[in-house]
């Protein structure tokens, strides 16, 4: 059971072997699998059936099943993903949501870990805690809360009018900066936690050095500190882009609808049009999308396991 | 040394702002004794004891934590097992792509992750409802119960365990009266992230679901769509309170802050 025991390679006990078997054939049956079929059904042609695709093997059939399957795949619902101008539209505007918004969260996010940081010793787990209380509710209650404050007649348009800084009302609901406020709003943690994490455990000494030197503040923090929170910006930077390419709940309430970002996209083709395989395919292009990303936030997960603390 | 300039204090304070003035203006909006929601009636009651004759709702709430209860436990015996896989195990085989599973489903669009748990309750032909709702929340959700639990297995100090185990304990009593006591806390706010999560989700839910297992978010969420209604200001103004509730009281028994240093650990996911 413990690693001081158990020297490589040797012979594990039962016990040992079930405590990884366990969580890893759960993972690996509705993790892993459910993409496998994802893949195979966006291969599929679509069908007015229920479920509504039609199958591209049939397991009963065995080998024989597995040949033809293998000649029935169709690349038609990619073909559709790169004909129609929507689709490409979605995944663009989804891209561009997701940059845009992890670069303003990153100019919002470090500032606030910065003072995080540098704030007394005895007040960091007060500021921490206040940090991240709000999240703990439900985002689709925060999300709902910025409905409250955006809609025509809201709390922001008539602050905007008492002050007389507009004449008219605008609209703030079903535009993208609505969807911006939102992401940014939801994620903030997610950048500010990280950030925080790394320039927390800074070397104040460091600091102190380059003042000794005659450093001035401004270029010790160029020189010193944003060098080092380096690992943090770059999580906060990961966590944050990779889900918000796929948002769907906060642009399905606070944006438009005349360009939709990809998780609506796939969402509409699922719930509204009944398209699984066209569904599965924007899910598996989706995926290729992020892979990258995916992979190299895994890697800085496992390089902070192998650093321990 | 550590003298707050007014940058550090003013980025902090409008940052808090930022978080806080939507939820405080939500849960005062909740009181309005108007049906306008943009125009203020005067301090009521009235929304809430509205909920209360609201059976659908109350029904809503009924399942969904049902559902988060059991899927918040079973993800944190699952979690718990990877987590110790994961740190005490150095390398056995398969590792790599164990620890992917682990990881990828942190930051994997939901849009995703729901479309494809169910398509394979669909193609394992089986009724979707509130038990596919349950397997969907305790995958997804063991996950970040590892990520807690694991940064806490990594800190502590292992030669109690040899001290155990060096004096005749078996691994298996070992673990049970010395590692298990050691991570409770870990264990105790991995369950509570993982009951939030469960709590909070919409769209893996929305996917999963079937008929007669119409979770909270889905409710609510169907609802919103339709526009802002003092009914739901005064559901999300509960919802808001249990949570405060139960955070403030969570970090005042164990050291909850310290979970949270690790990273993203102290977080619900969006």
């Amino acid at each position: 059971m413990h690693g001081a025991m158990t020297k490589r390679g040797e012979h594990r006990s039962w016990g040992e072997r079930l405590i990884v078997l366990v969580p890893y054939l759960w993972l690996t049956a509705f993790f892993l699998l459910p993409f496998l079929i994802v893949l195979k059904i966006s291969l599929s042609h679509t069908a007015i059936a229920q479920p509504p695709y039609a199958p591209v093997f049939d397991p009963a059939a065995g080998w024989s099943g597995v040949v033809e399957a293998v000649s029935a795949l169709s690349f038609e619902n990619y073909a559709l993903l790169g004909s129609d101008w929507l689709y490409l539209a979605s995944y663009l505007k989804s891209l561009e949501i997701a940059a845009g918004s992890t670069l303003l969260l990153l100019l919002i996010g470090f500032p606030i870990a910065y003072g995080m940081a540098r704030a007394p010793r005895r007040w960091q787990p007060v500021i921490f805690v206040l940090v991240v209380l709000p999240f703990w509710t439900s985002f689709l209650i925060r999300i709902y809360a910025w409905i409250n404050i955006l809609q025509r007649d809201g709390l922001l348009n008539q602050l905007l009018l008492a002050l007389r800084i507009v004449d008219e009302p605008p609209a703030w609901l079903s535009t993208d900066t609505a969807v911006y406020i939102g992401i940014v709003y939801t994620y903030l943690p997610f950048m500010v936690l990280p950030i925080y994490a790394t320039l927390e455990k800074m070397d104040q000494t460091l600091l102190e050095a380059a003042a000794d030197l005659g450093c001035p503040n401004w270029k010790a923090f160029w020189l010193v500190t944003l060098p080092l929170s380096r690992p943090g910006v770059m999580a906060g930077t990961l966590l944050c882009f990779i889900p918000i390419v796929g948002e769907f709940v906060i642009p399905d309430l606070l944006g438009s609808s005349q360009t939709m970002m990809i998780g609506q996209t796939l969402w509409a083709e699922f719930f509204a049009n009944k398209d699984w395989p066209v569904a599965s395919a924007v899910a598996v292009v989706l995926l290729c999308l992020l892979v990258v990303p995916i992979v190299v936030y895994e890697q800085m997960q496992t390089r902070d396991l192998a650093g321990g603390r | 040394m550590r003298r707050a300039s007014w940058f550090n204090v003013g980025s902090l304070a409008l940052g808090l702002a930022f978080l806080y003035l939507p939820i405080v203006i939500l849960v005062i909006y909740s009181f309005n004794g108007s049906r306008l929601v943009t125009v203020w009636g005067g301090w009521s009651m009235r929304w809430y004891a509205e909920l209360i004759n609201d059976r659908a709702m109350l029904e809503s709430a009924w399942v969904t934590l049902r559902i988060a209860l059991l899927s918040a436990s079973a993800a944190t015996v699952l979690g718990t097992l990877a987590a110790i896989a994961l740190v005490r195990f150095g390398r056995f085989r398969g590792r790599v792509l164990f620890s992917g599973m682990i990881y990828a489903p942190l930051v994997m669009p939901e849009v995703i992750t729901g479309l494809a748990l169910l398509l394979l309750f669909v193609a394992i032909d089986v009724d979707r409802g509130f038990w596919t709702i349950t397997i969907a929340h305790t995958t997804l959700i063991m996950c970040f119960v590892t990520v807690v639990v694991q940064s806490r297995l990594l800190s502590f100090d292992t030669s109690l365990e040899e001290a155990a185990m060096d004096l005749g304990c078996p691994p298996l009593k070992t673990f049970l009266t010395v590692t298990l006591p050691l991570i409770a806390p870990a264990l105790a706010s991995g369950w509570m992230l993982a009951f939030t999560l469960s709590l909070d989700d919409l769209v893996i839910a929305s996917f999963t679901t079937g008929p007669g297992a119409t979770t909270l978010p889905i409710r609510i969420y169907s609802e919103v769509r339709l526009g802002v209604k003092p009914e739901i200001n005064a559901i999300c103004a509960i919802l808001i309170a249990i949570v405060a509730v139960g955070i403030v009281a969570a970090s005042l028994l164990t050291k909850f802050h310290d979970v949270g240093r690790g990273g993203i650990a102290g977080l619900p996911a969006h």
